[in-house]
This record gives structure tokens, C-alpha cells and sequence, in this order.
């Protein structure tokens, strides 16, 4: 077993990222405010925050704490409904939108953190594979249970039912997560100056959190989960607060997402799009944060950039995927670049 | 009767899914990859079978036959181009090539085939003259009270022939007990003269040909094919096979059926909606209560 940091020159690389991420903020509000942006990549711009911080976050639990996590998109989903539900609820007490907006991802984290508690707490008990499967299997619990959950809000206070609208609202009551149907009518109040600002502070959380003692004691789990238990690092409580820390961010991302459009519905919360984020995180370098960024920006983009072979473009981009899994790992190549592309070693 | 009904439905349904999971369990034991693609090759092989019968009006034998042999070259080929240069490298890397397989054997079935719903020919049906006179064509075996779809007792029988056949091979003949070898440690097979690589590829020709035979017999039960056919069976299957003991092969048989009733059940009596949720619900709890599946072995760290 060999130990390694997870960011090599850990404080350098901490600013070089947020100096990077500034400046990519700065040229692309400067493009966007002369014109020069595509509308279709305008329109990309919220999305790839939201995806940027849920790479980040996942990395946090998978890159970091060395568990990896197949249900990112459940915490993503809670977040996207109790975050939008709350704008929607507050849209008349709170008529200006930044305050609501924050205070929507605010909520949605902590809704998301508290899933992420309750989940951790049977799932951190188990290792390897068999963690891996019961995340999967609580990111498909939360679709199912999302798809066919309703909840309105009246002057008596909020309602929910499960399977069948039984809310019964009084008049002047609104019914605000519909079932299969979602959330719908939602208001676009998501930007791309508020997707930044969750980017930065996530990446201001987590590099904090890994040069802090605690991040040591997480590290030290990945590299050898026995040897870190033996010198009395407590296992739980550190896995409990990456995945927690890792399920919140996901939820603040979902609120970002879900603000976007102007309907969300469960199924878009799927497996797929838990993967989609797992291959963000393994394509940008496992605990490499900076990778995550660059790999979930260019990958948000890259099937928008092929729209020219638009009926091709998803079949080149799982064979882009395939290639650049067999080129990092083939030895010639990993000799060149030393560990900067090796993966968790396998206990 | 409902409840027996239900209870046939179940088994048919969990058979499906434990012949895909003797396949994800297989390759599992012996390249401890877990193979997201798997479910993907259920799809190639159920439209193979289409094809080969509606288009080229081929009869349901050779159609089977034809979705195995495609099926099985395409896990090898497979296998050589993208799973065995990454033998040395991390789980997680050979994982997401896995998905990087999924995703081009989906979009390159959405090409080829288009997503519009082939709809499934039956091939396990009698006819019968009505009163009429005339010849209709019947689904159902009636046996008393009881109406049993002749494509249940088919997936049935073949699920129990092909795990009695994977038992027999794994355990008496030489290249089975060659992949039990490798499955325990690949380095000290070598050692004794195991050929590692043709191995492992037979493993993966053996899980792929399993995989054909239930895209044909899922194909047959919902008669529904689209390009993401086989993605939802291949997660099932998969929670199958951990149920029942990751790298098990009763174990795998164990946890599909197991899966197939309660999903079933959970349909006719909780809800439609939330029957996969059930599914997953027990999933965990079982899990919980015992880490390694139903009939997996406990795995003893060593410090």
C-alpha cells in the first residue's frame, strides 16, 4: 500500500485552482456581456456550475475518503425538489430573487446533508463493492420515492402525501412537488454570477477541510482504513462527515440545477447522471479537485461541441472515453506522469 | 390463485434476472470488474434474435442460437480491446471503461436499429381451434385453475438447466476449475499452467451467451426492445448477484429469483410505482444483516 497526497503541493494548487476558476468566471461574464457567447452555451453555463460542484463534491467521497459512491444524483434530486419547493413557497414573503435563491441552497444543502446522514449511517458500515451497490441502490430509492411524492402548501401549513395526491389544500392552497409530473412553473431565478459563487465556496470547503486535521484523519482512512483505526482515528465519524459535507454541496448544486428550468421532474436524477458525474471525477484525476473542474466543464460541452455530428456525437463520446481510460492507464503513459493519474490502490 | 399466479410470474421473472446475474457473477469472480455493460449486451442479443427472425424469417431456434454467438464474440472482443489492457490498472478505471462500453454499445444500437419499439415476436405459444373453427394462437398453459404463460415455464427450465450446467462445469471439468483457480488467486494459477487470459475470455464468452439467451427471454415476456432494454434488467441482475453473494453461482440464481417474486409481489400488493424501491429496500436490509450477500463468503482482512 503506498500512501500519497491528494493534491500535490497541496496549498500552491488550492489558490492556482481558485485563481483559475476566477479567471475563467471573469472571461466568460466579460464574453457573455459583449454578446460573444453562443445561446446554447450561455444557456450551458448554470448547468456546468451545478455539475462542476457536484464533480467536486463526489470527489470529496470518492477521491478522498476512497468510497466510492454510485447514488450522487439521489442527494442532487433531494436538494433540486426541498430547494425549489422553498423558492416557491417564499416566492411572495422573499420578493428578491438573489436572497431567495441563497436561501434555497441553503435549505437544499441542509435537507441534503441530513439524507446524506441518515443513508450514512447503515451504508458507512460497509466496504468496497457492497457500498458501492447499497448507494446505488438508495440513489434509485429516493427517484422512486421523489416520482410519487406530493406536496403543497396552504395557509394551514405544508401537506404532503405519498403515491396519490391526498393533500386536500384549502383554497388559495398550491400544490408544489406533483408527482411524476415534478415541479413545475418554476422561475428561473439561477444565475451564472450564483453558480460561481457555490463552485468557489465549495472548493474553499474542501480545501479547508482536507489541510485541516480532519482531512488528514479522512486521507488516512482511504490510504489504510485498519492501520488509520489502529493509531485511533474514529473510522465512522470521518467517513460520516466527508459523505455528509459531500451529500449537502450535492444538494446546494441540485437547488442551482433545478432553478434553471422551468420544470424538474425525479427522472432526471437518475443512475445515469450519477455515472455521468463519476466520470468527471475519475476522468479529472481521483482527489485532484482542479481535475474535477476542467473534466466536468470540457465534458458538459464536449456533446455540445459535436452537435455538428449530431447523431455521432454520443457514440464518439463513449469512445473518447474509453480511449482516454486505456491511454492513462497504459505504463508508457504512467510512467510519464508518475502518479498524477493513478488511481485508489486496491487494499 | 392470484397469489400462486403471481408467485409463477415472479419466478419467471427472477429467473431472467439470474441468468443475467450468473453472468455479472462469473466475470465478477474472475476479473473482480463489475461489468455495467453487461446489461447492454442482453439488448444487442435480443435484437440479434429479431432480426435474425423477422427479417430473414430464420425459426426461434437459430435466432436463440444466432443472439448466443454474436453475443459471445462480442464479450470477447470486448474484453481484449478494452477490459484487458487495464488488468493491472485500479477498479474504478476499469469501471468507468465499463460504462464507456455501455454507452457506445447503446448509442451504436440506437444507430443501427433506431429508438423506435421493436415489438418482440412470441415464440413459445400453442393454437388451438376455438368453437368457431378457427386456429388461435394461445400464450397461457391452463392447468386447473391455474393460467401459466408457456414462456414462464420455458425461462423457468432454462434457468434451471443453465444453473445446473454452470455448476457441473465450474465444478468437474478442467477449464471450470482453471476459472475457479484464477477467481481464487490469477498469480498462483499461472504458477500451475493456467493459461490466465483465455480464461478469463471464456468467462466472458460464457457470461456474454447467457446474456443473449435472457435478452430473448425478457424480449419475450414484455415484447418491448429498445435500445436502453437491457440497462434497468442489467442494474437488477446485478442487485442479484450481490444479494445472493457477489462471485457465487447459487448464490446468483439464489438472489435472482429471490428479487424476481418479491418484485412481483411488490407490484400486485404495495404499489407499481414504488416496486423498485421495495426491491432496494430489501437490498439494503439484507446487506446489512449480512455484508458479503446470502451466500457469499466471509472475507477476513488480514493485517
Amino acid at each position: 500500500m503506498k500512501s500519497k497526497t491528494a493534491l500535490p503541493g497541496v496549498p500552491l494548487m488550492n489558490k492556482v485552482t481558485c485563481v483559475l476558476v476566477i479567471a475563467a468566471y471573469a472571461v466568460l461574464q466579460f464574453m457573455q456581456t459583449r454578446g460573444m457567447l453562443s445561446a446554447s452555451l450561455r444557456g450551458m453555463l448554470v448547468p456546468i456550475c451545478a455539475y462542476v460542484v457536484m464533480a467536486v463534491s463526489l470527489n470529496l467521497t470518492v477521491g478522498i475518503l476512497g468510497e466510492l459512491s454510485l447514488g450522487h444524483a439521489g442527494f442532487m434530486s433531494v436538494g433540486a425538489f426541498t430547494g425549489t419547493a422553498a423558492a416557491m413557497a417564499l416566492q411572495d414573503l422573499i420578493p428578491l430573487a438573489p436572497v431567495r435563491l441563497a436561501l434555497a441552497m441553503i435549505l437544499a444543502a441542509a435537507f441534503a446533508g441530513a439524507a446524506g446522514f441518515l443513508i450514512g449511517i447503515p451504508v458507512l458500515r460497509l466496504n468496497g463493492d457492497y457500498l458501492a451497490i447499497v448507494t446505488l441502490a438508495f440513489g434509485e430509492i429516493i427517484k422512486a420515492v421523489v416520482n410519487n411524492l406530493y406536496v403543497g402548501i396552504d395557509s394551514a401549513g405544508i401537506h404532503m402525501s405519498l403515491l396519490n395526491d391526498n393533500t386536500h389544500l384549502l383554497p388559495g392552497g398550491k400544490l408544489l412537488i406533483q408527482g411524476p409530473m415534478g415541479i413545475g412553473g418554476i422561475q428561473k431565478i439561477s444565475t451564472f454570477t450564483a453558480g460561481f459563487v457555490l463552485v468557489l465556496l465549495t472548493l474553499v470547503i474542501i480545501f479547508n477541510l482536507v489541510s485541516s486535521r480532519a482531512g488528514r484523519a479522512i486521507m488516512s482512512i482511504r490510504d489504510n482504513r485498519i492501520a488509520a483505526e489502529s493509531v485511533g482515528v474514529n473510522v465512522v465519524k470521518y467517513k460520516m462527515m466527508a459523505f455528509v459535507t459531500s451529500a449537502a454541496m450535492a444538494g446546494a448544486a441540485g437547488a442551482l440545477f433545478a432553478m434553471n428550468y422551468s420544470t424538474i421532474v425525479a427522472n432526471k436524477f437518475d443512475f445515469n447522471l450519477s455515472i455521468l458525474v463519476l466520470v468527471f471525477v475519475v476522468l479529472g484525476g481521483l482527489g485532484n479537485l482542479l481535475g474535477s473542474v476542467i473534466a466536468a466543464a470540457a465534458l458538459t460541452i464536449l456533446p455540445e461541441a459535436l452537435r455538428q455530428f449530431y447523431d455521432y456525437r454520443m457514440l464518439v463520446y463513449a469512445i473518447v472515453l474509453i480511449l482516454v481510460m486505456l491511454i492513462t492507464n497504459s505504463p508508457a503513459v504512467k510512467a510519464l506522469y508518475g502518479r498524477r493519474f493513478s488511481g485508489k490502490e486496491e487494499a | 390463485m392470484t397469489m400462486v399466479n403471481h408467485l409463477i410470474n415472479g419466478l419467471s421473472l427472477g429467473s431472467v434476472y439470474a441468468i443475467i446475474a450468473l453472468g455479472y457473477t462469473m466475470v465478477y469472480g474472475i476479473a473482480k470488474m463489475l461489468n455495467f455493460a453487461h446489461g447492454d449486451v442482453i439488448m444487442v442479443g435480443a435484437y440479434i434474435c429479431f432480426y435474425a427472425v423477422n427479417q430473414y424469417q430464420l425459426p426461434p431456434v437459430l435466432g436463440i442460437l444466432a443472439a448466443v454467438l454474436v453475443c459471445t464474440a462480442l464479450g470477447v472482443v470486448v474484453e481484449r480491446l478494452a477490459y484487458k489492457p487495464l488488468r493491472a490498472a485500479s477498479s474504478l478505471a476499469v469501471l468507468i471503461t465499463a460504462i464507456g462500453v455501455s454507452y457506445f454499445l447503446q448509442n451504436a444500437a440506437l444507430l443501427l436499429w433506431s429508438a423506435n419499439p421493436k415489438v418482440f415476436p412470441l415464440f413459445f405459444t400453442s393454437t388451438r381451434i376455438n368453437e368457431a373453427g378457427e386456429r388461435v394462437v394461445v400464450r397461457n398453459l391452463e392447468i386447473g385453475p391455474l393460467s401459466v404463460s408457456y414462456v414462464a415455464v420455458v425461462t423457468v427450465a432454462a434457468c434451471i438447466v443453465i444453473m445446473l450446467a454452470l455448476t457441473w462445469f465450474t465444478g468437474r471439468t478442467k477449464l471450470g476449475k482453471a476459472m475457479r483457480a484464477c477467481s481464487e488467486d490469477k498469480g498462483a494459477a499461472q504458477l500451475m499452467g493456467i493459461d490466465v487470459d483465455a480464461t478469463i475470455s471464456v468467462t466472458f464468452a460464457i457470461g456474454s451467451g447467457l446474456a443473449a439467451i435472457a435478452g430473448v427471454l425478457l424480449c419475450n415476456m414484455y415484447q418491448n426492445l429498445v435500445p436502453t432494454t437491457g440497462s434497468m434488467p442489467g442494474i437488477k441482475a446485478f442487485t442479484a448477484a450481490v444479494f445472493g453473494g457477489i462471485g457465487s453461482i447459487p448464490g446468483a440464481f439464489l438472489g435472482g429469483m429471490l428479487l424476481g417474486i418479491l418484485e412481483i409481489f411488490a407490484k400486485a400488493y404495495i404499489s407499481t410505482q414504488l416496486s423498485d424501491a421495495v426491491v432496494f429496500s430489501a437490498l439494503i436490509i439484507v446487506l446489512l444483516v449480512k455484508p458479503t450477500g446470502l451466500l457469499g463468503r466471509p472475507v477476513r482482512e488480514k493485517v
